[in-house]
C-alpha cells in the first residue's frame, strides 16, 4: 500500500523526488492513523535551509502534536498553502498531499532512506 | 504502538469496544476506548445526533444513613439540603483550603441515601477522605465505594431522548435536567439521570456491570436509525471543552479553590459550615487572585495543557491548563488559569507555543450552548 516511487524515514515522513531534482515531503498514512484528525500544520519559512533530521515544523490532530523531521537537507522552496484551511487533507490522501518542496542538498541523502518495502516492515 | 499491560481494568463493555474496533488506551488504571471512527467524526455526531460513551470508569460512592446529609453538607461545598429526592447537583469535594479532593455530582437516592460521582483517578482517594471525615464526626453514616457495581453508559447528543424511550418504560419526557429515575432500559434494572459531559441533552445510564453489554447493543441498535456513534474518551474531552467544562486534575485540582476555577455557582450561600468554607468566603467577597480564564486563539496555533501564558516584563504569570481544536466550533480554544486582572473578557493574553507568542482573547464562557428546543405549539 505504500506508494514505491516515495521513500521513507523511520519518523513516518515521505520523500518524493521529481525530475529537476525537487522534492516533495509529507507524512505517511501510518503516521497519520497514529495522530488521529489532523487539525493545524505549522510549515517553516520559504528559504530556510533545513538540515537531515531537522525540525522543520509541527503536526496537530485533535488529541495530539508531533514534530515534522527533515527527510534530507535541502532548501525549502514551497509550503503547501492549502494545509492551513484543510488540514484535513493529510488524513484523506496522505500520500498525494504534501507539506514542503525542498531542493535537496545532495542526491546521495535520499538514497539512503527506507524503500516502500522497507518501511511497511516498520509502519505497525 | 504500546500494548497495554494486563494489570489494566477492562470495563464490563470491553468486548464492545474489541469489536468495533476502538482504539484503546490507558487511563487512570483502565482500559479505555480513545476513538472509533474518529474523534472529529464522534464529536459531530454528538452535536447534530447521538454518541454513546463507555464511561464505566467514573466512580460511585454511596452514602446512607441519618447523618449522610449532615456529612455532605461538611464535605461538598454545594447546599445538599435543596436537593429533593431524584435530584442531582453539581459539586466540589473540598479541602479546609477550599481546593478540590474532586469535582463530583451529588445524586440524592432516598431520605437519608444519597450516591456521589467521582472521577475514576479521584475514587479511592475520594473514599478514603470521605470515609476518614465520617468516622472522625461520629454520625450515623456509612460510607461505601460501590464502584464496582455500576457500569455506566452515557448517551449523548439530540436525539438521544428519542433513541432511550423505546428502551425503557421511564418516562423521558418528564425526567428534567439534573434529575433521575430508576427503571429498566432493555431489560435491565438501571438508574437514569438527564445529566452528561458533552454541552448536549442526554442521559447517564448507570447499570449492573453483567448487564451492561446488553444495554449497550440495544442503544446502538436503536440509534442505526440516526447513524449513532460509539464515541471515546478523545471525543468526550472536545466536547466537555466546548461545552466549558472542567477536568479535573487539568483545569483545577488540590492547589485550586472553588472560586478560581469560576466554579461560585456550585459554593452554597446559606449552608451550614463546611470545609473550605471560610477561605471561599473571603475568595468571593474580595475576589480570587487568580483565575480560570476561557480563551480564544487570536493567532495560528493551538495552546495545550501546560503552555506558560506570559504577562509583563517577560514572566510567566499563569498557565494553560487545556486547550484544543475543537471539531464543531473549528476554533483553537481553551482554559488558562491567569491573575484576576486577565480574567476578564475581552483582555488579550500571550500564550508560550513551544517557544513561540500566540495572542489569544478571554471569552464568556460556555464556547458552545447547545440550541434550545423550538417552543411547542399550541
Amino acid at each position: 500500500m505504500y506508494p514505491t516511487d516515495l521513500k521513507y524515514t523511520r519518523d513516518h515522513e515521505w520523500i518524493r523526488l521529481e525530475n529537476g531534482g525537487e522534492a516533495l515531503v509529507g507524512i505517511t498514512d501510518f503516521a497519520q492513523q497514529q495522530l488521529g484528525d489532523v487539525v493545524f500544520v505549522e510549515l517553516p519559512e520559504v528559504g530556510r535551509t533545513l538540515a537531515r533530521g531537522e525540525s522543520f515544523g509541527t503536526i496537530e490532530s485533535v488529541k495530539a502534536v508531533s514534530e515534522l523531521f527533515a527527510p534530507v537537507s535541502g532548501e525549502v522552496l514551497a509550503v503547501n498553502g492549502d494545509l492551513a484551511s484543510h488540514p484535513e487533507r493529510i488524513n484523506t490522501a496522505p500520500h498525494d498531499t504534501w507539506m514542503i518542496r525542498l531542493r535537496p542538498t545532495t542526491s546521495a541523502e535520499a538514497e539512503e532512506l527506507l524503500t516502500a518495502d522497507a518501511y511497511t516492515a516498520i509502519a505497525k | 504502538m504500546s500494548t497495554p499491560s494486563s494489570s489494566l481494568k477492562p470495563t464490563a463493555l470491553h468486548a464492545q469496544h474489541v469489536a468495533t474496533g476502538a482504539r484503546l488506551v490507558e487511563y487512570a488504571g483502565w482500559e479505555m476506548p480513545l476513538e472509533y471512527s474518529g474523534i472529529t467524526d464522534e464529536h459531530m455526531a454528538v452535536r447534530t445526533r447521538a454518541g454513546v460513551f463507555d464511561v464505566s470508569h467514573m466512580g460511585e460512592i454511596e452514602l446512607a444513613g441519618a447523618d449522610a446529609l449532615a456529612t455532605l453538607q461538611w464535605l461538598t461545598s454545594n447546599d445538599v439540603a435543596r436537593l429533593a429526592i431524584g435530584q442531582i447537583q453539581y459539586s466540589a469535594l473540598t479541602t479546609p483550603a477550599g481546593t478540590f479532593v474532586d469535582d463530583v455530582l451529588v445524586y440524592r437516592m432516598g431520605e437519608d441515601h444519597y450516591l456521589m460521582v467521582v472521577n475514576a483517578g479521584n475514587a479511592k482517594k475520594a473514599h478514603a477522605w470521605i470515609a476518614s471525615h465520617a468516622r472522625e464526626r461520629g454520625g450515623d453514616v456509612a460510607v461505601v465505594n460501590a464502584s464496582a457495581r455500576y457500569a455506566l453508559i452515557a448517551l449523548q447528543g439530540p436525539e438521544s431522548a428519542a433513541i432511550l424511550q423505546p428502551l425503557t418504560g421511564v418516562d423521558l419526557a418528564s425526567l428534567k435536567y439534573y434529575w433521575w429515575a430508576a427503571g429498566e432500559v432493555a431489560g435491565a434494572r438501571v438508574t437514569v439521570s438527564r445529566t452528561g459531559y458533552t454541552g448536549e441533552d442526554g442521559f447517564e445510564i448507570f447499570v449492573p456491570p453483567a448487564q451492561a453489554a446488553k444495554v449497550w447493543d440495544a442503544i446502538a441498535d436503536a440509534g442505526r436509525e440516526v447513524d449513532l456513534r460509539p464515541c471515546g474518551l478523545g471525543a468526550r474531552d472536545t466536547l466537555r471543552l466546548e461545552a466549558a467544562m472542567r477536568l479535573y486534575g487539568q483545569d483545577m485540582d488540590e492547589e485550586t479553590t472553588v472560586i478560581e476555577a469560576g466554579l461560585g455557582w456550585i459554593v452554597g450561600r446559606d449552608k451550614p459550615a463546611f470545609l473550605g468554607a471560610d477561605v471561599l468566603a473571603a475568595e468571593r467577597a474580595d475576589g480570587p487572585k487568580r483565575r480560570l480564564a476561557a480563551f480564544e486563539m487570536m493567532d495560528p496555533g493551538i495552546a495545550r495543557h501546560g503552555h506558560a501564558v506570559i504577562g509583563a516584563g517577560d514572566a510567566v504569570c499563569g498557565q494553560v491548563t487545556s486547550g484544543t481544536r475543537t471539531p464543531f466550533l473549528k476554533k483553537a480554544i481553551g482554559f488558562a488559569i491567569v491573575p484576576a486582572d486577565q480574567a476578564v473578557v475581552g483582555q488579550e493574553i500571550v500564550i508560550d507555543i513551544r517557544g513561540r507568542r500566540a495572542r489569544a482573547r478571554v471569552v464568556a464562557e460556555p464556547f458552545y450552548k447547545r440550541p434550545r428546543p423550538a417552543p411547542a405549539r399550541a
